[in-house]
This record gives C-alpha cells, sequence and structure tokens, in this order.
C-alpha cells in the first residue's frame, strides 16, 4: 500500500471546520450506548481546549432513525430540523455540531436539499412559522464533533498523558478506524479526507502515536444499518455484518477499534460478546476481544483521564487490553464501583456550565 | 499528423506543434492495436513518414502560448518565444486518460498492483507482466469504463474505445500468460467498431477470458498484499467478492489539458463533455466557431485511430475549401 497515494487524495477533502462557539446538539441513543463519551467531549472542549459549546435543553432529537427507517416522512423530518436550527440562532450561534453521525448526515442532506430545491426551504420555513412561530438562519458551518476532535488533535497531543504506542514494544497500536455511513458515504466533500480513506480518525491515531490499519472490510457497515437492527426478523444480518468485518480484520491482528458513530461502537462492541457466545470466537490477542472505543474516549484516554471516569466499564469487550498496552493507571476495584459523588449531578450544570 | 502530411503533400506549408519530445501521442505508449493486433509502431511508421518526409517544419516540446487573430492571418505565439503567421490552423490536441487515481474506490495510486490500461501495455512491450513483487499474477481483473458512463466524476459520454481495449488486452495477456485466468467487470458491452463483436466472440471462445456484467464497487488489499475486489454480478443477480493478483483499469479518454489551454487562449467553444464542440454534429465537425480554425481527432469526441485518421483528412478538405475560395 502506498501512503502517498492516500495523503493526495485527503487532501483534496479538507473541510471548512469552525473555531469556536459551537452549538451542540447530542445524539438520541449515545448517551445510553456510551454514557461517558459526550461528557468526555463537553470536558476536552470545554475544560483543555477553552470552547464555547453551547447546548440548549429543548433540543429534541432530529428524527434522523425515524427517518432512515421510513416511519417519518421527510418534511416532517425538515421541519423538525427547521426547529433545532431556530433554537440555535434564537440562541446567538451559527456553528453546528452534531454529536450523532446520522444527524450529522441529515442535517447535510437537508441543507444541500434546500440548496438545490429553495422551494422545500421556504415550505419548511412557513411550516415551521405555522407550527411554532420560529424563524431561523441556516448554520454557517456544520462539522461533525468527530471533525472538530480532529481539528484539535494536535492541541490534544501536545496534553497528552498516554500515547497509543504499546510500552512493552515501543510500537504504535494497530487501529482499525471505521467510519459511520452516514459520515461521508452520502457527500464524500462534506467529510474530512472523503468517502473511500476518511481520515478524520486516521489523523487522531496518527496524531496520538498509533498506526491505522487497512483491511479488506473497513468500508463494510458495522451491522447496525437501522433496518438490519430495528427490524428483529433481519438481526442476523446485522451481526453478519460485524462477524463479516471481523475476520477481514483478524489477520491484521488490531490492537484497537476507534469508530465515531453512535451505532458503530454499540454493535462491533456487543456483537463480539454475541459471536463468541454463538460460536466461541474471539477475534484479538491472546483470546480476548477486539476492544471497541469511540472517538472522546480515545481522546480521554490519551488526556489521562480516569478510563471509569470515561465509561469504559459500560463495554462488553472488555477494553483493559488497551490500558495495559498503553501503560495506563486504573483501579480495576473501581470498574464497577465508581465513586458515589461523581454520580451527583447537577443537571443544569449537565446542560450549560 | 495525418492531417499535416496531408496538407503538404496538397503543397501548403504546415508546420506541426507538438507539445512532447516526439510526435505520435499515445500510440507510442501502445503495444499493438485493434482489432487486428498489429503492431502499433506500423502505424506509427506510417504517421512518421507522411510527416517527416513531407518537408514539414516539427517543432517537438513546443506549446502555443498565444492564439491572435489578425483579419484573415492568425499570428501563434510559442512557448519558446517563436512567432509564426499562419492562413489556418487544425487544433489536434488529442486526449488524454482519465486519471484513474479520482476514482477513488479502486485504490489506483495506493494499491500497488492496480494499474490502468496504459499501464498494461508499457508491460506488454516489455514483455514483463508482473506483480509489484516481481511474480506472475495468476488472476487478473479488468475493470470496464474507468471515468466514462460516469456521473461521479462528471463524465456522461462513453469512451468508446475501452470495451475493445479491455478484450484486446484479456486475449493479449492470455497469450503472454496462458496460465492467467482473466475476468472482464462491464457494464455493457460496446463492440461498436468493425471487427469487434468477433473480436469480443474470439476472446470467450478461443481464449477463455471471463466476461461478468457488474461493476467493480470496491477494492482493497489482504495481508498477503492481494487485492480484493467486490463486484454485483447482475446476470447471476448476486455479490462477488474475489481475490486478484492485479487490477487493470480501463481508463476512459478526457479532454487533453492542452486543449483545455487553447480552449481558453483562442476563445475556442466546448461542450459538456469538455471536449472542443464542433459547430455541427453532423456536416461540420472539424469546423469551429472561430473561421480558420478546424478540429482533427480525438479532441472533439473519443475516436479510434481509424476514425482520427478519417477525421483529419476531412479537415485538410475543410482547410482546403476554406483558403480556395477565400472564406466559408
Amino acid at each position: 500500500m502506498n501512503i502517498e497515494g492516500k495523503k493526495a487524495i485527503w487532501k483534496d477533502y479538507q473541510k471548512e471546520i469552525a473555531d469556536d462557539k459551537f452549538y451542540y446538539v447530542r445524539s438520541c441513543v449515545r448517551q445510553n450506548f456510551f454514557p461517558g463519551s459526550e461528557t468526555a467531549f463537553l470536558k476536552i472542549m470545554r475544560e483543555e481546549l477553552k470552547k464555547d459549546v453551547y447546548e440548549h435543553p429543548c433540543h429534541t432529537t432530529c428524527t434522523g432513525i425515524g427517518y432512515h427507517s421510513d416511519i417519518v416522512p421527510v418534511e416532517t423530518t425538515m421541519t423538525v430540523v427547521a426547529r433545532q436550527f431556530a433554537l440555535m440562532t434564537e440562541a446567538g450561534y451559527e456553528n453546528l455540531l452534531p454529536s450523532c453521525i446520522t444527524s450529522f448526515g441529515l442535517y447535510t442532506e437537508i441543507l444541500d436539499t434546500w440548496h438545490h430545491f429553495p422551494a422545500v426551504e421556504e415550505k419548511v420555513r412557513e411550516q415551521l412559522k405555522k407550527a411554532t412561530g420560529r424563524e431561523f438562519e441556516k448554520p454557517k458551518n456544520l462539522a461533525h464533533a468527530s471533525d472538530v476532535i480532529y481539528k484539535f488533535r494536535k492541541d490534544i497531543a501536545a496534553k497528552a498523558k498516554y500515547k497509543l504506542i504499546n510500552k512493552n514494544t515501543g510500537e504504535p497500536l494497530k487501529v482499525v478506524d471505521h467510519i459511520g455511513c452516514h459520515y461521508a458515504k452520502m457527500f464524500p466533500s462534506k467529510g474530512v479526507g472523503g468517502a473511500e480513506y476518511p481520515y478524520v480518525l486516521a489523523g487522531m491515531v496518527e496524531e496520538w502515536g498509533g498506526k491505522v490499519v487497512d483491511y479488506p472490510e473497513r468500508r463494510h457497515c458495522c451491522g447496525f444499518g437501522f433496518r438490519q437492527y430495528l427490524v428483529q426478523a433481519n438481526r442476523g444480518f446485522s451481526v453478519a455484518c460485524s462477524k463479516e468485518k471481523f475476520e477481514s480484520m483478524k489477520p491484521f491482528k488490531p490492537d484497537m477499534i476507534i469508530t465515531n458513530c453512535p451505532g458503530c461502537p454499540m454493535f462491533l462492541d456487543r456483537w463480539q460478546y454475541v459471536i463468541n457466545e454463538m460460536e466461541g470466537k474471539r477475534y484479538g490477542q491472546n483470546g480476548q476481544g477486539i476492544p471497541v472505543f469511540t472517538y472522546e474516549e480515545v481522546a480521554g484516554l490519551v488526556l489521562g483521564y480516569d478510563p471509569w471516569d470515561l465509561g469504559l466499564q459500560m463495554h462488553q469487550t472488555d477494553c483493559e487490553p488497551v490500558l495495559e498496552k498503553m501503560g495506563i493507571e486504573y483501579d480495576p476495584d473501581k470498574k464497577f464501583n465508581t465513586d458515589p459523588i461523581t454520580k451527583k449531578v447537577n443537571t443544569q450544570q449537565l446542560v450549560n456550565v | 499528423m495525418e492531417a499535416a502530411g496531408q496538407l503538404s503533400k496538397c503543397g501548403f506549408e504546415v508546420s506541426l506543434v507538438e507539445k512532447e519530445k516526439t510526435t505520435g501521442g499515445h500510440l507510442n505508449d501502445w503495444y499493438k492495436l485493434f482489432p487486428d493486433r498489429r503492431s502499433s509502431t506500423e502505424v506509427k511508421e506510417y504517421l512518421d513518414g507522411i510527416t517527416l518526409n513531407n518537408g514539414i517544419n516539427v517543432l517537438t516540446n513546443t506549446t502555443i502560448e498565444k492564439f491572435n487573430k489578425n483579419r484573415n492571418h492568425f499570428l501563434i505565439t510559442t512557448s519558446g518565444g517563436k512567432e509564426m503567421t499562419a492562413d489556418a490552423v487544425i487544433v489536434a490536441t488529442g486526449f488524454e486518460l482519465f486519471k484513474s487515481s479520482r476514482k477513488e474506490e479502486y485504490g489506483y495510486g495506493i494499491y500497488d498492483n492496480v494499474i490502468t490500461s496504459s499501464d498494461l501495455e508499457e508491460m506488454f512491450r516489455n514483455d514483463r507482466i508482473l506483480m509489484n513483487n516481481g511474480d506472475v499474477p495468476k488472476t487478473i481483473g479488468i475493470v470496464h469504463c474507468v471515468g466514462s458512463r460516469d456521473e461521479k466524476v462528471g463524465n456522461l459520454y462513453c469512451s468508446k474505445l475501452c470495451c475493445v481495449t479491455a478484450v484486446k488486452q484479456a486475449i493479449e495477456i492470455r497469450e503472454h500468460l496462458p496460465q492467467t485466468k482473466v475476468f472482464c467487470f462491464y457494464m455493457d458491452m460496446r463492440m461498436g467498431g468493425a471487427h469487434y463483436e468477433e473480436l469480443y466472440r474470439e476472446a470467450q471462445e478461443e481464449w477463455g477470458v471471463n466476461f461478468i456484467r457488474g461493476k467493480v464497487s470496491e477494492a482493497g488489499e489482504t495481508i498477503n498484499n492481494r487485492l480484493v475486489i467486490k463486484v454485483e454480478d447482475t446476470l447471476a443477480g448476486r455479490p462477488l467478492k474475489m481475490e486478484l493478483d492485479l487490477l487493470v483499469l480501463m481508463a476512459g479518454m478526457e479532454m487533453s489539458d492542452g486543449g483545455k489551454k487553447i480552449a481558453l487562449s483562442a476563445g475556442l467553444n466546448t461542450g459538456d463533455n469538455r471536449f472542443f464542440a464542433a459547430t455541427d454534429h453532423h456536416y461540420g465537425s472539424n469546423r469551429s466557431n472561430i473561421d480558420g480554425i478546424f478540429y482533427a481527432g480525438t479532441c472533439t469526441a473519443p475516436m479510434n485511430i481509424t476514425e482520427t485518421i478519417s477525421h483529419a483528412r476531412a479537415a485538410v478538405s475543410e482547410v482546403m475549401d476554406y483558403l480556395k475560395d477565400g472564406r466559408i
């Protein structure tokens, strides 16, 4: 493989990512799947990078899951999205920062639709006005939260306590980067690095000391695929998709998987457990699974955050092999016994610090 | 070259400006030609003969920098700063092969064993059809329509010659490497030239080339550096995944960069396909929007060598007509 060829492609797909004053919209599902990730993101943005990140308490789902599952009509979806834009406008922000890949894809798709069909935008504006009395400005900048971490990857590296390096061998950790389908497959120019060889996560991995693994099924869906999973009868397809990926990446002996989508880490993590239960198969080294992380979790580990504060105890495939390799200090006894004080959360503070 | 030679034979003083160090264009890179698989050097020798032996002023390593029309004369400034005057101009800037790295999913420039049709011709010429590690490939895939009939890269047109080139090259692979299996992945087999269909049949019946109707969706690489492609076999109605040693991309034809530059500097019209736009598709395919400037060959559309030579001769006829009775 010729890395220069990839670099030439990456040069063609650079997008504008805002520098500050972000309007953050959370994912519907990530707080359940990986509850520490969004909290870690806000901590990194606000405390490490000193950025202004605003959250609106009235933000709702974008309806992306319903839209892609054919149960929410597109006009409804557009009007809901228009309301999100209206909330952002009212709060005085212009840089939309979605946490969810599907939301990011949906916002991108809707803005593109309105660009090509201005009459549709006008109709949606009317509908929103009639339904809620609100008006909106379109975002000046739309970047996924992983784009922003990519943008500030060097700042994070400068503050790093740990690197993605095996402390025993000194070798870079071999990392599989898995990109959510809705990140750039629909609009390659809207993703860092394009759709075929995305750089958004690869750039983080390289900057933090790791090495990206290129394997044949790296473009393959993680197995979430909405209808594969949401329709119970299709769930066999879902696990089969994930299995296809694991079989393909196994010969490369990856140390970990990094993801930027709500569904991918969930399914790549959980299905490893299921496949092991069904077939007794494990895909990692020494009879272990391959730990799966969100990019916020990886950034948090690099910055020296406590693994259990990052919520890594919620992973079904144990994260410890990576913690050991990176030389991260952690208390195994606290894995499922975190300090009760950390659970005391001021809900007001959760929204806007 | 053909137009210059024919004009010279008719008694005109002709200058031929060539940006490369030798004339002949892509013919210099090709091994054998379809459909009869004659050596490309035979045709090159004919063209060299008609230009070099007819007193034509051949300027190689030269490009056109400026184009000015003054009444009925053209003042042309070359890259070397030389100024020439001409009564008529034939633009024959040809084509460029589609840059296959733009079809990112095929991995050209990323995976060592993904090559283009042009790269394969060079291998034929050197009689070294080898993988990057020096091994002889045992399984070779050929992808048709790379950069042609492809909205994603902005080329809606058919490059017309890639199908027959693929068939020719598949046969040549089997000739050179009888033990090597060849798979062609196509959307449609467009065998619209004399003897093309026969060649297609020969490839199947005599050379055992496998033709699979379906587009390759992506290429990847295994831990052993073997290529893995995914393709849909639309006739069998099922997806395929296949390991290959070599993947050959049938790069389509595009307007040349030199042609684009001349179009801008001279104010010549181009079409939606970015090639030069002739004034009339049926009876004015050599005529440009500027009196005295004519087109020859693949600067107007994809053509094979036979068509290009015929088109060049037609351009000569237009020039003679233009210079005889004054102006068109």
